[in-house]
This record gives C-alpha cells, sequence and structure tokens, in this order.
C-alpha cells in the first residue's frame, strides 16, 4: 500500500543522503521525496511517499526513526491528511489548440505562468491523480516538459507536528 | 568563580577531549591530514597511541578492546586510504554492535571537493555502515563533536561512529571546553520498557510448559549477565545462547544446552524448533540462527526484548514486544515475577526437561578423541582444560570459529570475541591485541585458521613493539576449511579455490616478526605445547597446530533449513 511519510529532521548536510542510503541499502522504494527547511531553520521537513506491505512500512518508519538526524516520523496514512504536488508543464500551444488548452486548464484550475507564440508554461497543484488527469486529457504530442515536485503531505485539523 | 577557558589548537582539543572522555588508549597511524594531532600526542602522555600496521588492524583491535571492557575503542588514522582501509574494521563493528570511534583526517576544508591528495568522501563512504557520522566544520564544534560521537557510539544499542576532522580544523584555535552532558533532541535512546508489555510477558511466562530462554550480543553489550543468570534460574528454563551471546549464560550451568543455529547443538536447536514460549532476549533472529523463517519455532508464542525497535519483528513476527535495554526490562520482569504464584513448577516442566535430556543424549558434539591426527576439536578442548574456561579468546572466521564456539565454555560475558555479524576474517589477530592492551595481566588466545590468519598478520610487528603477548592457535588444515565444507556438501566436493597451496612456514615467520613459532603435528603434543605457550610473557606464541585436514562442523543446519532438520556428522544421521 501506498504511505506518505511525514519527517522532520535535522537540516544538516548529509542527512538527505543518510535517507535516501537507507531505502537503497534495504531495497525500499521510494516514489517520491521532497525536503526543504521549515520556519525554524535548523529543522527540515521531508515528504516521502514509499509503498510496500504493513510490515515494511512499520520497518522503514522504525529505521527513519533510528537514523540520528531524524526528529520525528509520522505516517500520515494513519489519520486524515491532505496531499498536493506541484506541476510545471510547458505545451505546445499554437493555433485552435490555443484556446483548447486555456480551457483544459481552466477546467483543472491551473494557472498559464508564461506564454510565448507557440508555448503555454502552466503552473498547477492537486493530488498527484489529479496531475495524472490533466496530463492523459492533453492531446499527444503537445506536452514539450514536465516537472513534478513530488508530493508535500500534512494532517488534517488540529494536529501539528512540531 | 569563574575561570577564564583555555585556547587551544583543534589538535590540542582533540588529545584533551579524549583524556577528558576518560580515554586511555588509541590505535592509529599517522599520515599527512592528521600530523598536527600526532604533533600534539607526541607533548603528552596521558593517552597511549598504539601504532598498528595497517589502519584495518587499528579498527579490530580498538573494536575488541571495546568488545572486552565495554568501554569505547577509539582509532585515529589520516585521510583517503587510511579512512578507506577502516571500512572493514567499522562494518564489523557495526555488524557486532560495538562502540568505536574513528576519527579520520581530512584534506584542509579549502580542498574538499576537489580531488586532493589523499582525499576521500569518508562521511560518504562509511555511511552505511556506522551508527552516525559527523564532519567537523568548524574548530568550535569539535570537543561538542567528539563528545557527542562519544555519546551516540555507547548508548542505546551502540555502534561505530566517524569523526572526520579537515585538517585546517587541527591547527585553528579556539576556547576548550569539554561538555559535560550531550542533549541531541533528535537521538534519545530507550532504556525503561513499557510496564504494561513487561507484564504481558510475565502472563506468557507463566503459561509455558515447553519454555526457551534464546539470549544474544544484547545481553552483553547491556552488562546484563546477572540479570539474566537470576532470571534464567529463577524460572529453571532452558537457555540457548547465540554466537554472539555466549557468555552471558555459564556455559557450564545445568540450564544451558549450547549455542544455537546452523552449527547449534541438537538439544538447542530441537529445543527451540518444539518449545511453546520463546524468550528472544537481545538477540536479532539473525539468519544463520533461525534458518528457514517459515518452519521457526512453529508453535511458540514470542517474547523479544531488544533495545533497538528495528530488530523486532524484523525477520519474525513477535507476539510481546519490548522495547527497552535488557537490563532494565530484565529487572524489571525479574521483581515482577518473583511476585508470582502461578509459574511453572519443577514438575510442570520435568517432561520438558526429559524430553531435552533425551536430545542431550545423542552428544552431537562427539568426535573421534583418540585420533593421531590433531582433531581441531581436542585442541579448543585442551585449551579449554589448561586456561579454566577463564581466557580471552578471539576468533577469525570459519571452522575454527564455530570450533571454538562449541568447544570453548565461556562462563562469563565478554570472553569471547568474533566477527559474528559480518563475518571477517583476519579480525582474530588484531583482535587479541586490541584485548591483551586493555587487559594485560590477562590470559589472550587468537583461535584461527591457516587462510584467516594471513589477512592482519602484519599486527605481529605491533605486538613486538609493545611487547603484547597472547597465544595464536593456528588450526591448520591447509584449506579454507568452511568453503571447503560446503564445496563437499553442495558442489559434489569440487574443491574450487580453497586449498591453500603455498602456504608460509608459519614458525619461522612467527621468528621473523621477532617471536615465538612451534609446530605441532601429533594429539599427544597438543597439551604441552600449549601449557608452554600460556607460560610466555613477553611475546606472541604462535602455535601452527597441523590438524586433520577433512574434519567438518557439525551439528549443521543447511541454509534455508529449519531447526530439527539437522545433519550429526557423515555415519549419524538423524531420521
Amino acid at each position: 500500500m501506498r504511505h506518505i511519510l511525514s519527517l522532520l529532521m535535522e537540516n544538516e548536510t548529509g542527512a538527505l543522503s543518510r535517507v535516501a542510503g537507507l531505502f537503497s541499502a534495504r531495497a525500499y522504494n521510494i516514489e517520491s521525496l521532497t525536503v526543504a527547511p521549515t520556519e525554524d531553520p535548523t529543522v527540515s521537513r521531508m515528504t516521502l511517499v514509499t509503498s510496500g506491505s504493513d510490515e515494511v512500512i512499520e520497518q522503514i518508519t522504525k529505521h527513519l526513526n533510528k537514523l540520528v538526524d531524524v526528529i520525528k516520523v509520522i505516517d500520515l496514512n494513519e489519520s486524515r491528511h491532505i496531499e498536493r504536488e506541484l506541476m510545471l508543464i510547458k505545451l505546445q500551444a499554437r493555433g485552435e489548440n490555443r484556446e483548447e488548452i486555456k480551457r483544459l486548464v481552466d477546467i483543472f484550475r491551473g494557472r498559464i505562468i508564461d506564454v510565448t507564440e507557440n508555448t503555454y508554461t502552466i503552473e498547477m497543484t492537486g493530488a498527484g491523480d489529479k496531475l495524472d488527469a490533466f496530463i492523459s486529457a492533453l492531446e499527444d504530442g503537445v506536452i514539450l516538459e514536465v516537472v513534478r515536485s513530488g508530493v508535500s503531505g500534512i494532517a488534517r485539523g488540529d494536529k501539528a507536528i512540531q | 568563580m569563574s575561570k577564564t577557558k583555555e585556547v587551544l589548537r583543534g589538535a590540542e582539543i582533540f588529545v584533551r577531549a579524549l583524556k577528558d572522555e576518560g580515554i586511555k588508549h588509541l590505535f592509529g597511524y599517522p599520515g599527512g591530514a592528521v600530523l598536527h594531532i600526532y604533533d600534539a600526542l607526541y607533548k603528552q602522555d596521558d593517552v597511549e597511541h598504539i601504532l598498528v600496521r595497517h589502519e584495518q588492524g587499528a579498527t579490530h583491535a580498538a573494536d575488541a578492546y571495546a568488545r572486552a571492557t565495554g568501554k569505547p575503542g577509539v582509532v585515529l588514522v589520516t585521510s583517503g586510504p587510511g579512512a578507506t582501509n577502516c571500512v572493514t574494521g567499522i562494518a564489523t563493528a557495526y555488524m557486532d554492535s560495538s562502540p568505536l570511534v574513528v576519527f579520520t583526517g581530512q584534506v584542509p576544508t579549502h580542498l574538499i571537493g576537489n580531488d586532493a591528495f589523499q582525499e576521500v568522501d569518508a562521511v560518504g563512504v562509511t555511511r552505511p555502515c556506522v551508527k552516525h557520522n559527523f564532519l567537523v566544520k568548524h574548530v568550535e564544534d569539535l570537543a561538542s563533536t567528539i563528545k557527542k560521537a562519544f555519546y551516540v557510539a555507547t548508548t542505546g544499542r551502540p555502534g561505530p561512529v566517524v569523526v572526520d576532522i579537515p585538517k585546517d580544523i587541527t591547527a585553528d584555535s579556539c576556547e576548550y571546553e569539554y561538555p559535560e552532558h550531550v542533549d541531541m533532541r533528535s537521538y534519545k535512546p530507550v532504556l525503561k520498557g513499557h510496564t504494561g508489555q513487561i507484564k504481558r510477558a510475565a502472563d506468557l511466562i507463566a503459561t509455558a510448559r515447553r519454555p526457551m530462554i534464546y539470549s544474544g550480543g544484547g545481553a552483553i553489550l547491556a552488562n546484563a549477565d546477572k540479570e539474566l543468570t537470576v532470571f534464567t534460574r529463577h524460572l529453571g528454563f532452558p537457555i540457548t545462547n547465540t554466537l554472539m551471546g555466549l557468555g552471558a549464560y555459564p556455559g557450564t550451568d545445568k540450564q544451558f544446552v549450547g549455542m544455537l543455529g546452523m552449527h547449534g547443538t541438537y538439544e538447542a536447536n530441537m529445543a527451540m524448533h518444539q518449545c511453546d514460549v520463546l524468550i528472544a532476549i537481545g538477540a536479532r533472529f539473525d539468519d544463520r540462527v533461525t534458518g528457514d523463517l517459515e518452519q521457526f519455532c512453529p508453535s511458540a508464542k514470542i517474547i523479544h526484548i531488544d533495545v533497538d525497535p528495528s530488530s523486532i519483528s524484523k525477520n519474525i513476527p513477535v507476539d510481546v514486544p519490548i522495547v527497552g535495554d535488557v537490563k532494565h526490562v530484565l529487572s524489571e520482569l525479574i521483581a515482577l515475577l518473583e511476585n508470582r504464584k502461578d509459574l511453572p513448577t519443577e514438575k510442570d516442566l520435568k517432561p520438558w526437561w526429559n524430553q531435552i535430556k533425551e536430545w542431550q543424549g545423542i552428544n552431537c558434539l562427539a568426535y573421534d578423541r583418540n585420533s593421531e591426527i590433531i582433531k581441531p576439536q581436542f585442541v579448543i578442548e585442551k585449551l579449554y582444560e589448561l586456561t579454566r574456561g577463564d581466557a580471552y579468546v578471539t576468533s577469525d572466521v570459519g571452522q575454527h570459529q564455530m570450533w571454538a564456539a562449541q568447544y570453548y565454555k565461556f562462563d562469563k560475558p565478554r570472553r569471547w570475541i568474533n566477527s559474528g555479524g559480518l563475518g571477517t576474517m583476519g579480525f582474530g589477530l588484531p583482535a587479541a591485541m586490541g584485548v591483551k592492551k586493555a587487559f594485560p595481566d590477562e590470559t589472550v588466545v587468537c583461535i584461527t585458521g591457516d587462510a584467516s590468519i594471513v589477512m592482519c598478520l602484519q599486527e605481529l610487528s605491533t605486538c613486538l613493539q609493545y611487547g603484547i603477548s597472547f597465544t595464536v592457535i593456528n588450526l591448520n588444515n591447509r584449506y579454507m576449511g568452511m568453503v571447503r565444507q560446503w564445496q563437499e556438501f553442495f558442489y559434489e566436493s569440487r574443491y574450487s579455490h580453497s586449498y591453500m597451496e603455498a602456504l608460509p612456514d608459519f614458525v619461522k615467520l612467527a621468528e621473523s616478526y621477532g617471536h615465538i613459532g612451534l609446530r605441532i603435528e601429533k594429539s599427544a603434543d597438543v597439551e604441552s605445547a600449549l601449557k608452554e605457550a600460556l607460560q610466555e610473557k613477553e611475546k606472541v606464541v604462535f602455535i601452527d597446530f597441523i590438524t586433520d585436514k577433512t574434519e567438518n562442523v557439525y551439528p549443521m543446519i543447511a541454509a534455508g533449513k529449519g531447526h530439527h532438520e539437522m545433519h550429526l556428522s557423515p555415519n549419524r544421521e538423524l531420521a
């Protein structure tokens, strides 16, 4: 099953490679991984999407907790949560196609953030499956470039990870 | 009264911090990146430096020093090859959870990343085999990083820590203060076990009629041998130890049924297979212990006490997990059990003990004691008799290691020092050197084989330089015995590259290093040679025992088989 793990870790050089190294050394799989400092510059927040049986996820959580740089590990799947991903996508947009793409972007609540005679660059956020849906709604051959941030997640409600 | 702090150079801070940490011995090898530190070492007498002949030897010596004493072992090496030569030793310490602190020199900060002379990313190279590692970026962080390194290495589940120190840091100066305490928000090892879980364990123990205690290296690391003994004797249960756990419970006690696992005793493995409650204490269900996971303790409820949560339910799902320091948890458990009236009685356990005695009657460790050709087991038994089981025994890896574990009965913890997890050939000789440095008045013996011994043989020079004396027992069968054994069993005796042709004359070799060499070829001469060797106080006595080259280690469970599927010997197959 797919799990979203949220980590608080020391904002130290090498902390990211410790996490990445753990996954490769123990043959766990990483679907996506995002990391950036929090409001406290000494702490980084990482969101990691992985998949595996309950036993595998339990081991992953234990091993992450064991890393000396990791302060806290939360499995967001254990409670209600929100996940978002940012996508920047550059599309060929000429002639009739231009209007069609703009309509599609509006439907998916994206924004056109850069325009040339031949292309649109679009910014879109949402859960991963929404971004997937947008990509599959596009005509074949119009996509020039796709950049996806990987998932960020946060728990719903009053609960906060600190 | 406020004391003005001294301003010291990084190299001096390093040496002072070791002194303040209570470190007496440092195993190392100099080089460009650590010359400032070596200069600072020259000017003091608080920390004794032992100059090894290869950095790997330093790591094994310091690792064994740590295993024997329970205090951290310390290594100092230079950058580049100095650091990479340590990797095998660091990985060895990591697999066996030994508190080792390795200081590696690094090229000056401004050259890092420039492919400078003797530059290697020591933090990157060692990351997968350390508990943690640090790169020191400012001299102001040096003392506190050293403090953290020792704290992390020695607390929780111990393990190796590497501190990489660029050369310029050792030249820079700052005020010196060694912190008294460490507080790391991201590292809080658990000591006390969960009270509710301990209660559940006691409840389960009370229901047992075919119980088994399986304890490992964790009981030794936690210094919980006394608690383990009290616990086991109070319950009257049978106990087995893993290879790493030998000595945590007296090997001569009647409740001890021997080592378990691939080369464990028949009674230990059969009792594992048929027990109804298994109490795992500081053990990690290693594949050499469990064999086939599907057939592991098929009818047992399992209690598992371990300081490392990631060891629990890793290979085998357990019923009552207890995360905590073995010593703490056992003390609490003992207190609970002492007040219970419903524990299994001697009468309740009688049928189980009768069954175990029947298994013991098979005498699975029998061998030909009257052989004229030296049987390797015979040498170990004689050594055991002559040292009355009280020697520090180090070993290399292979058949000799298994025979040592089977035939030398350890009554005390920290006496049996071997590379169980990583299985590092070459460990034994530098390990004996490290133990002898820690305990100069104790008897230290290195049990090895003709293949392993040459892997770190150069440390004989170190032994001569520092007057470190011990006995080397080389069980010389002219083969990589364990490889040969597997080839005999599983590859139709095709002995591919396992025969040691062109072996050196070990007697002359020992002599050329300034030590004493003996060659023994008959069983009748074994005892007198050992006696002579054990009396030597100044030099290493290297005894080359020419042993039966066809001898195999029994019992044996083939990899991936169950505990009940043991082989005893070619002539004694079980149904």
